[in-house]
């Protein structure tokens, strides 16, 4: 029941409502978890160094800049990612055709693998390719981690490519194929542009889980950011410094990840010429 | 909308000041930080009744038996300082790695762990005087790296060296080994793996884990080096700023290694393996 208001000047309702107390109830907010931060740290009586952290992230020498261990780290990381994400891609695209194709045996082969991969710990993966499977064939420590996150991450991929080309209205098929298309060219000129304008918002978030996930490489001795932050901490015992400083890393590049993601989006959207169906024919 | 906007914005903000209130501990009379060195851990020890171990298991420093429960040495020696000082003992199992974190903020208030001293160690916690030394030793691959009988035939850059990260033994390893590739990894299980599938030449542990390990893989593990090849002090760790509970220690390492009973069971927990039985 709304109650019967005094009339107040214009710019006071615009303002007043929306702007200004919803900024004083976020400063509270901000201010209130600042405090219990401040607070919490003193009373556990550590001793922060943030001075020390620097040199772990660059040194200036004579030759110039050199970059510190976490950056060196953090190359290993966006390799490791950069290579994963390509074959998260490749995976989830045939697994995704694979579910939909009319072969029982292709179909069978995707369900399995994706329920035996959402189903289990990645951790579990790891161990599993690294400690079992590579010493066999003699994959190297960096591929067998490539191998078991672009596995992981391609199985949820897989579902979001096949729900973004399920979701092509069905006009566009029949259209596709009274044109005489070929599977492949339909699938290349007619659904595909459109299906991957539609999944690009889920896969950005995959894409950023696959970055996060990337840190459990380190538990098979990758020198990746994480393994270096625990060697550091290991060495130093900066526990709490250090882990800001791998976490803010981390967070700089999924927050660049999700940025570019959305201007992609936004790109689109200005060219506009998403195929949407007509349902109102004129 | 908005209303529940609001409503959601002023719960979280009731939620946090909550969590405020709850996280403080009672403030009888401007209670110290775990580090304000006004009162001695030792009085909060005996008021409380319990001493809070941590520690992190080593064969045999400490070891689950068939049952759960915690043995070892140190797990001995744990229990007969708590016996000694008249309190009981809790027992908190923490990650090796984020042992001293743990202990700078007050999750125990004491490590007994087989921590060997070293300086940087030293900057962040008290130790105590040596109640134990430990050494570093080396177990090889028999396929990979056979016949090897001396540290420099290890140190080359062919060489990988597998050990445990935050251990001393992954300092003596880049110490002693500079030129070898070293894996560093979470789990003295997961190193043991590494040396078994042959993809590290060796392995590097405190004393007896290699002696153990070739023993036990007799046919594909040999001891490349007859003795260990460093000897570090092993003491409890504490907060730093108290000198009361560092000097109870002190003379309790004193006192119980003039009885002798230290070197009883450490004898009993290196050199035999009656207490084998306890864990198969």
């Amino acid at each position: 029941m709304e109650q019967p208001r005094r009339p107040r000047p214009a710019w006071t309702r615009r303002i007043a409502r929306n702007a200004l107390t919803d900024t004083g109830l976020y400063l509270c907010l901000m201010a209130g978890m600042v405090w219990l931060l401040a607070e919490g740290t003193q009373q556990s009586g550590y001793n922060w160094q943030w001075y020390q952290i620097p040199k772990y992230l660059w040194q200036i020498t004579d030759q110039g800049l050199a970059w510190g261990p976490l950056m060196q780290g953090f190359g290993v990381t966006l390799q490791i990612t950069a290579v994963s994400m390509g074959l998260m891609l490749c995976i989830g695209l045939v697994t995704a055709l694979m579910r939909m194709s009319a072969s029982l045996v292709a179909r069978g082969t995707a369900r399995v693998y994706m329920e035996l991969i959402r189903n289990s710990p990645l951790l579990i993966q790891l161990f599993f390719i690294y400690f079992v499977i590579a010493p066999i064939l003699d994959i190297p420590a960096f591929w067998a981690a490539v191998i078991a996150l672009s596995l992981f991450e391609g199985a949820y991929a897989s579902e979001i490519l096949r729900a973004g080309i399920t979701s092509i209205h069905a006009g566009q098929w029949e259209a596709a194929r009274s044109l005489g298309m070929s599977p492949f060219a339909m699938y290349r000129h007619i659904i595909l542009p459109q299906a991957v304008r539609r999944v690009l918002p889920p896969m950005t978030s995959q894409a950023v889980s696959l970055v996060k996930d990337s840190a459990l490489v380190s538990t098979i001795a990758i020198m990746d950011l994480t393994q270096q932050g625990r060697m550091i901490d290991a060495e130093t015992f900066l526990t709490f410094e250090i882990w800001f400083t791998v976490a803010a890393v981390y967070l700089a590049v999924t927050l660049v990840l999700s940025g570019a993601a959305r201007m992609l989006e936004q790109r689109d959207k200005t060219n506009g010429h998403d195929f949407q169906p007509q349902e109102r024919i004129p | 909308m908005k209303l529940f906007r609001h409503t959601a914005t002023a719960a979280l903000l009731c939620l946090v000041l909550l969590a405020q209130g709850c996280g403080q501990p009672p403030r009888e009379s401007s209670t110290p930080a775990p580090s304000d060195a006004r009162t001695s851990q030792l009085e909060e020890i005996l008021k409380r009744g319990t001493i809070r171990v941590g520690f992190d298991t080593f064969k045999p420093w400490a070891i689950k038996d068939r049952d759960g429960n915690y043995i070892g040495f140190e797990i001995e020696v744990a229990k007969k300082l708590a016996e000694d000082m008249g309190v009981d003992v809790e027992f908190v199992p923490t990650k090796w790695s984020g042992i001293i974190p743990a202990l700078l903020t007050g999750k125990f208030d004491i490590i007994i762990g087989g921590m060997s001293v070293t300086p940087a160690r030293n900057l962040k916690v008290n130790f105590s005087a040596p109640y134990e030394f430990s050494g570093m030793s080396m177990v090889a691959s028999g396929t990979l790296a056979p016949g090897r009988d001396s540290l420099e035939q290890f140190n080359t850059p062919e060489t990988t060296i597998a050990v445990r990260l935050g251990t001393t033994a992954a300092e003596a390893a880049k110490n002693f080994l500079p030129k070898a590739k070293i894996l560093f990894f979470d789990e003295e299980s997961q190193t043991i793996q590494e040396l078994l599938n042959n993809r590290a030449h060796a392995l590097v542990a405190s004393s007896p884990l290699p002696a153990n390990l070739a023993a036990e893989y007799a046919n594909r593990l040999y001891l490349p080096l007859d003795d260990d090849f460093t000897s570090e002090p092993i003491a409890f760790a504490v907060r730093k700023g108290d000198l009361d509970f560092l000097n109870w220690l002190d003379n309790w390492v004193r006192v119980t290694l003039s009885k002798g009973w230290l070197q009883n069971r450490y004898h009993y927990w290196f050199a035999t393996s009656e207490w084998e039985s306890l864990i198969e």
